[in-house]
């Protein structure tokens, strides 16, 4: 049956020389299928092409940028001033924005996140998983520009009646909660799939030993699902760092490398959009640090979604 | 050996039942976040909502603006966006399932996709910006903008459809290659049919990501405030989530709510869409039952 199949498929994609060998006949060559062929090869391809257009594009502009700053000054600088007569164009007062952005709302979403997976997974009564999962997947279909409006009409307001007025209008902590409870049904909805497929046989085996029902959840299922749960991690975190509207409306503009959650700051995506959106003219220095920016960002982003897909085959359990 | 100790038992009991009810907490905050948050959103924009405002053109008034352009503006981004994304993302998708055969370059090309998948937004935004708006002198048209949202969602459509079609069971390309059908119509025949709900579905998912999309079209000359409906690819625009955000960013309470007015009306087309979606899923799953027979 498995070789019928092989000799089949070879006839049907044309590996000639082996049908020939076989049957020392002519496999169909007829125009259509091979341009059919040809046309569905050229766009299975073309996502490659999409991937080299934007390292082409992100690098080739970015060097005319670092021809006028030094990658040292770029990376090192501590003081982003783009506009005025004294530039300084050093990316840590950025990227602290984004790091700021992207660790605040990894510690609302992590906790809660690996919370509701492991509640649902493991004790959740059938109806309340059906009933909550698509509810939690809600949030995450939310569009970003209107997590954007939450921090600033909703939960500003809150965190001012909280914290009083040391709270700015536009503030790194009401950015954070937003794009945390974005990146939530991430975090939840990946751990949930690796936890689901701990087999229950290794959790028979724990309780088969007098282990307590605390005991087999955190010290048998967790670590079982332990490199998926990393990678949802991960891969959240990797989102909120490439997160732009939610910042951008509502952590202000103002580059700082303070870490106070209670001030103004600016990430690299939120001045990638001032910039864009503004009155900036084409080709000016100003203009080109966008795409500095953006290779930083694609740099970032690309490696730490590499990373986390390296965790998940590195250190996966397979199970039978 | 250790006889029964009962206070480590209760012990353990009583840490059990904590974690259990934290992680319960974790769950229903989750969940109480998004009704707290909808149910502000309700309060404040409702008042916003009128048939005018559907209808209307943006105004420096609050009291007179409306989102007419806005959503003529989606619909054309939407359709054009569609009409690149689909095809392209499905010819795809079929030559990696059905044609390509696992050599190292398409195993680099499936790896690629997932990648792409996890660049952010706002890069397309870049790309779009330059190649589409400058090099290719598209400027700030609704063209460009859905070149740009094509590529956005493209790497999307890819992968919902490879899992469409890798869902579809060999019996029946074995039974097309039995009667002498050709790797196309194979395809064509045998599998798109049984493949197209889920197809289908992926589409829905993805368009009904990108409706909500501002980063990219902010970069390639969405327009803020426009007061013409949109005629035809090379004219400006502007889309929902590009006014929401105009509007958010004013400090005035009127703009708070029309902002707010806006946002309902986005998500109930995303809740329409995701009700489309599941629909057509449960519609073809009972259609197609004698498949799991």
């Amino acid at each position: 049956m498995k070789d019928n199949l092989e000799i089949l498929v070879q006839a049907v994609e044309g590996d000639r020389k082996q049908v020939f060998a076989r049957y020392g006949k002519k496999p169909s060559k007829a125009i259509g299928e091979r341009s059919i062929r040809w046309i569905l090869r050229i766009l299975g391809g073309t996502t490659v092409g999409i991937t080299g257009l934007i390292i082409y594009v992100l690098v080739s502009s970015a060097v005319g940028f670092f021809q006028e700053v030094s990658v040292m000054d770029f990376l090192t600088g501590t003081k982003w001033l783009p506009d005025g007569d004294d530039k300084e164009f050093g990316v840590l007062p950025l990227l602290s924005g984004t790091l700021m952005v992207a660790i605040g709302a990894g510690i609302v979403a992590i906790p809660l996140g690996l919370g509701t997976a492991i509640y649902l997974t493991q004790y959740a009564p059938n109806w309340f998983r059906e009933v909550a999962t698509p509810i939690v997947e809600v949030l995450g279909g939310i569009p970003t520009v209107v997590y954007g409006y939450f921090a600033v009409v909703t939960v500003t307001p809150i965190l001012k009646g909280i914290f009083g007025d040391t709270v700015e209008p536009y503030n790194a902590l009401s950015a954070s909660i937003v794009v945390g409870i974005m990146i939530l049904p991430m975090v939840s909805s990946l751990s949930v799939d690796s936890l689901r497929v701990v087999p229950v046989s290794i959790k028979s085996a724990g309780y088969a030993i007098g282990m307590s029902r605390f005991h087999v959840v955190t010290k048998v299922i967790v670590p079982a699902a332990f490199s998926g749960i990393v990678a949802s991690f991960i891969l959240a975190f990797a989102r909120a760092v490439g997160e732009t509207m939610a910042v951008s409306l509502a952590a202000g503009s103002t580059p700082s490398i303070d870490w106070n959650y209670f001030e103004k700051i600016q990430t690299m995506t939120a001045y990638i959009v001032s910039v864009s959106f503004g009155d900036v003219a084409v080709g000016d220095l100003e203009y080109i640090t966008r795409y500095a920016l953006g290779l930083t960002l694609f740099i970032l982003t690309f490696s730490i979604n590499f990373i986390a897909t390296r965790i998940v085959r590195r250190f996966r359990e397979v199970y039978q | 050996v250790k006889s029964f100790d009962a206070s480590r038992y209760r012990r353990y009991q009583i840490y059990g039942i904590t974690f259990q009810l934290v992680c319960l907490v974790a769950n229903i905050s989750a969940l109480f976040f998004l009704f707290y948050l909808l149910a502000d959103l309700l309060a404040k924009g409702m008042g916003g909502l009128s048939l005018e405002f559907l209808s209307g053109k943006p105004d420096l008034r609050a009291e007179d603006a409306g989102i007419g352009p806005a959503i003529v503006g989606t619909l054309w981004l939407m359709g054009l966006t569609a009409a690149f994304a689909v095809p392209m993302g499905m010819g795809a998708a079929v030559y990696l399932e059905e044609y390509a055969r696992n050599t190292r370059f398409v195993r680099f090309i499936k790896l690629n996709i997932q990648n792409l998948a996890g660049v952010p937004s706002i890069i397309y935004g870049i790309l779009g910006a330059t190649i589409f708006v400058d090099t290719m002198g598209l400027g700030p048209s609704v063209l460009a903008g859905a070149l740009t949202m094509a590529l956005l969602v493209l790497p999307v459509i890819t992968i919902a459809s490879q899992e469409a079609l890798r869902a579809v069971p060999d019996s029946f390309r074995l039974a097309g290659y039995g009667i002498g059908m050709t790797r196309w119509q194979v395809v064509r025949y045998q599998v798109l049919p049984v493949a197209f709900p889920g197809i289908l579905t992926g589409i829905i998912l993805a368009l009904s990501r990108a409706i909500g999309e501002a980063a990219p079209l902010l970069l390639v000359g969405a327009a803020g405030f426009i007061s013409f409906v949109t005629q035809h690819p090379m004219d400006g625009y502007t889309a929902l989530p590009i006014q929401i955000y105009e509007w958010t960013k004013r400090p005035q309470e009127e703009f708070i709510t029309i902002a707010g007015a806006a946002i309902i009306v986005l998500l109930v087309v995303l809740l329409l869409m995701n009700a489309l979606a599941i629909y057509m899923r449960l519609y073809f799953r009972r259609k197609l039952s004698y498949l799991h027979s």
